[in-house]
Formats: C-alpha cells, structure tokens, sequence
C-alpha cells in the first residue's frame, strides 16, 4: 500500500551534468518498495503543480533510506535538484513492480541513459545466480553508477552513442550477443521508448520472457485522472484498451504491450 | 459556541458538507481511499460515464502549464452497466453522497443512461454537456441556451434522481445558459467544466496533446470560474456547484461567497491526495473567525463595490 509521506533528504549528489540522486530517510518505504515501482514527489511551487513521478533507484533497510535518481527535465525536476535537506512530500511506494522469481536463474537487465536507474534496486534484490547488466548512454559524461552495478551483477557491460565510453554501439547489440552466448531467463528493460520496444522484440525472437517500465505524462500517479495511457492487448485476440502506467504499469510484460 | 454546521441541502440531497470531488478527478473514489476516509467528503461526482464503453483518446493526455493542467482524457470509461455493477458496491459502503455524471453522443443516450441509474442507488446525475475532449454531441449540447435546454427537458423526464447540469466556460454568455439549465427542469448546476486550451512543444512543432486541444483546470482557471459562478448564481434561482481551481478553504470560501451551494475539488486531488480535509479544516477556520454557523450564513453574501 502506498502512502502519503512527510519525509527527510539525508542527502543529496550530483551524478553528472543535470543528474542528481536524491536520498531519502523513509522507513515505510523502505521497507515497502519493490523494484520497479516509482515515488509521486511534490516539486513545489505553482509553475510546477503536478507532482513528478521518479522511479526507486536504491534501497538501504539497515539505514532505513531509499534513492531516486532523476535528469532536470523541466521545472518541477530543476525545483527539485535545489533541495538537499529538509522534507520532502511523496507518494510512495506506487506502480506495478518488476516480477522477480526465484524460478528465473539467469537474468539480463538492458538500460539506456536515466531508464537504467531503476534497473539497479531490481538487480539488488534478485536472487538469480547470475545476474548481466547491459547499459547505454549517450556519452561518456552521462554513464553513472556503474561501480554500483558492479557490485550488484556478474557481468556488466557499457556502451556509448559515441563510443566515448565502452564501445560504440546500441545496448540492443550488446543483447543479441548475449543471448548468443547465453541465454537469460528473462529480459528486464528501461528506457527510451524506442530501445524497449526493440529490445521487447529481441526477446521475443529467442523466447525469453520480458518485462519492460513504460513511461508517460502522468497526473495523479495512482490510477484515478487516467490521463497516462499505454495501449495494451486485452484477451487473446486484437482487442486493445488503454491501461495506465501508473497503476497496472510502470511495469508491464512486452508482449500485453501493444508496440507503435 | 454551536458546532459549525457544514451540510448543505442541494436539490434534496443533504451533503455533509459542500464538498464534492470533480468528475474525472477521482476515478470512482477507490484509489483515493489509501490516503483519505472517503467519509470525510460531501460528495463524489464519479468518472463521466457513457452507454458504451469508451477506450478514451491516445496519449500524451495531459500538458502542465503554469498553475494548471490541460487533459484530454476523452472519457475512458468502462460503461454505464460496468459501473453500476462493479464500482457502485464500493462506493455505497461509504455515506458520501454519489453523483453519477454522464455524456453522451446524443439526447437519446443521455435519456437512456437516466433511466438506467435511476434503478440504481446514485444520489444524482451530473450530465456533462461541456466535455472539450470528445468529438461527436456532448459539448455541442452546452454551448447554446436552445441546446441545454432541449436536452435537459428530455433527459429531466428520465432521471428519478435530482438533476445536475454541468456547463462549459466556452460560451459567450454563461447567464442565458443557466436559464436555459434551469427552466428545463434541471434541479441544480455546476460550473466550470474545462476551458478549451492549447499547450505547444516549441521543438517538436506540434501540440503537447496528441489530441491537440484540451481541456484547463486548475488554480490558474479560478478567477475565470468564480466570475461564472457569480454571473450564473445571480441569474437562477436553483443550486449552483462551484469549481474551477479550488486548492484551499479560503479558495471554498470564495466560491460560497459568490453564490455557489457546494464546491467541487478537481486538480487538487492530484497534487495532494489530502486536500478535502485542508479544504474542510480551512472552511471551519473562517467560520470560527467570523462567527458563522452554518454555509448558509455565507452562500452569495459577496457585496459588489
């Protein structure tokens, strides 16, 4: 169940150039957060109403702290970067988090740019004995968190639109290969729209079952303005309807969702 | 001191208080219960709901703008029949008062929907002449004194539950179509549905809304609303529901004072799940400070210089 909270910043860092990780002491969420799932937080002021959904990043039950990482996108995102103590209004935890089975031995996470943060509190919490990480960005300036991703994966692997950093390539390469080598039990993926749905496709192809964190404009973050529309596939047959990535999503398996 | 009286009668309906949440705001109130007794509010004007089912439009869905937001929801919603049987049962477990609103393609859908709630336990019909996000009827009913008037006399014959008419901004004289609302029969009106509006995305060229237009709310429409509101309660004689942008008890206050009977909290539900109870609260902290007893003493008291 998700709450209403008044929380405290216990700390705040910039990753790169407009990326920031903001650490929140909150014992309901992290205790209750699941990977995947997303905080609804009040930026503040008028010009930025609407609260900003941002996915959990990290949680750390012994200090009772969880992370969201976010990009300074528009207002509500630059309002928010300037905080770095003091209380924080959220929502949280929200959404339909990863699936993380311990049927699933072997598992592949594909991420590209601010839509890898997610991946890494899923990585943490599997229990899969072997665990690949496979991250894109735009440039060598914007790969963060990688040391963390050490940690919480056997294989991790980094490319670049520019080749700046790692190989130049798409993540989606660096999944085809891997497949090749070794196939996952399933594919988790976040990012831009274009690479899940490729990624989406890649696994269907080996039949690997995927799950990927959809995103869109939100308004109330839980299921009643209806405004973040993500078509789905309803039944067995081309029925379509419009689900909502805040509440059966942000987490959907690839194949309900319904790919244009 | 007397306990402060916060119920209000609307067309025979006796709300505990004057607030109700907007329509397409709050769902069909069970998202909301996690984080407020539902209890708590007057009432709950539901989802618009149609005779079919309706998919709704394609995202992006909504634009923020400053002190606002613009949607284009476009009236996704599971049906009539899908509602009374799955989301009434909920909603009945609360004594909030339930307010069904509805939209329709035409004056025979309407009528049809009215006779269908009236078996079911609804305290009301809010019917939606004003929704900007729909192509086909809806709106083209509201925008003229004719046009409202038609379809409220056909439709009034239909409900077994009070009547509310629900009016579009979009009109060039909102007090010709409360009077319209009103000598067809309607029992009460609210106002202001969304203000037809455009927001840009200056890179891509295009409109931020996939289905263009949209349709504003939020605290940036409020004195807009409360103009109409004042216009339209000045002209009738039956309830007036007021909203447009409210986000605080002094917002409320400003609402009763212009004329409304009620108001209806929409956009702040978004940005905190609690308001209703700040509302209230703030509501009682006016009464206490200028002796008030009930809503009564200050519904249309505003003084014109």
């Amino acid at each position: 169940m998700s709450k209403l909270l008044k929380e405290q910043i216990s700390d705040m860092q910039m990753l790169c150039e407009d990326v920031y990780r903001m650490k929140i002491k909150s014992e309901y969420v992290s205790l209750n957060a699941k990977p995947g799932q997303f905080v609804n937080i009040r930026c503040g002021g008028i010009d930025a109403l609407l609260r900003r959904p941002i996915s959990i990043c990290d949680v750390d039950r012994e200090n009772n702290t969880f992370d969201i990482v976010f990009q300074i996108k528009g207002k509500g995102t630059e309002k928010l970067c300037h905080k770095c103590a003091g209380e924080v209004d959220i929502m949280a935890p929200l959404g339909n988090p990863f699936s993380l089975d311990d049927k699933y031995k072997s598992i592949c996470v594909v991420g590209g740019g601010i839509g890898t943060f997610p991946l890494l509190y899923l990585l943490k919490s599997s229990t899969a004995s072997e665990k690949t990480a496979l991250m894109g960005f735009r440039s060598e300036s914007a790969v963060v968190l990688e040391e963390q991703f050490k940690a919480a994966a056997n294989t991790v692997e980094v490319v670049t639109d520019d080749g700046t950093y790692g190989k130049k390539a798409f993540v989606t390469e660096l999944l085809e290969q891997r497949i090749l080598e070794q196939k996952p039990d399933i594919v988790y993926t976040c990012g831009p729209a274009p690479m899940m749905r490729k990624v989406a496709a890649i696994a269907e192809k080996s039949d690997i079952a995927c799950q990927v964190s959809m995103e869109q404009r939100m308004g109330c973050g839980i299921g009643a303005c209806l405004v973040c529309a993500c078509k789905t596939k309803k039944g067995g047959n081309d029925d379509w309807g419009f689900s909502h990535v805040c509440k059966d999503g942000p987490v959907f398996w690839s194949t309900d969702v319904c790919w244009e | 001191m007397n306990e402060i009286d916060l119920s209000v009668d609307i067309a025979g309906i006796g709300f505990e208080n004057p607030l109700i949440m907007a329509s397409g705001t709050y769902g069909f109130g069970k998202e909301y219960a996690e984080y407020i007794d539902l209890n708590e509010l007057g009432g709950i004007s539901v989802k618009g709901l149609t005779l079919q089912e309706r998919k709704g439009n394609p995202p992006p869905r909504i634009a923020e703008t400053p002190a606002g937001i613009i949607n284009s929801v476009g009236l996704q919603n599971p049906g009539v029949h899908a509602f009374i049987n799955e989301d009434m049962p909920f909603l009945k477990k609360y004594k909030t008062k339930i307010i069904a609103n509805i939209a329709g393609n035409t004056v025979e859908e309407y009528c049809q929907m009215a006779e269908i709630l009236g078996a079911s336990e609804i305290d009301a019909i809010e019917m939606n002449v004003s929704c900007p996000n729909v192509k086909a009827g809806c709106l083209a009913f509201g925008t003229t004194p004719k046009g409202i008037e038609e379809i409220t006399s056909a439709v009034k014959k239909y409900c077994r539950q009070p009547l509310i008419v629900k009016l579009t901004p979009n009109v060039s004289d909102i007090r010709s179509i409360a009077m319209a609302a009103e000598a067809a029969g309607a029992d009460s009106i609210s106002l202001i549905n969304t203000i037809l509006a455009l927001a840009v995305d200056i890179h891509k060229r295009k409109p931020v809304l996939a289905n263009n237009f949209g349709g504003m709310s939020g605290p940036a429409v409020k004195p807009i609303a409360l103009r109409m509101v004042y216009e339209a309660a000045h002209a009738v004689k039956i309830p007036v529901i007021g909203m447009g942008g409210i986000s605080s008890g002094d917002d409320a206050i400003e609402f009763l004072l212009a004329g409304a009977s009620a108001v209806m909290v929409g956009t702040a539900n978004f940005v905190n799940p609690a308001v209703p109870a700040e509302i209230l609260k703030g509501i009682k902290e006016y009464f206490k400070r200028y002796k008030y007893n009930s809503i009564n003493d200050i519904i249309g008291k505003l003084e014109l210089n």
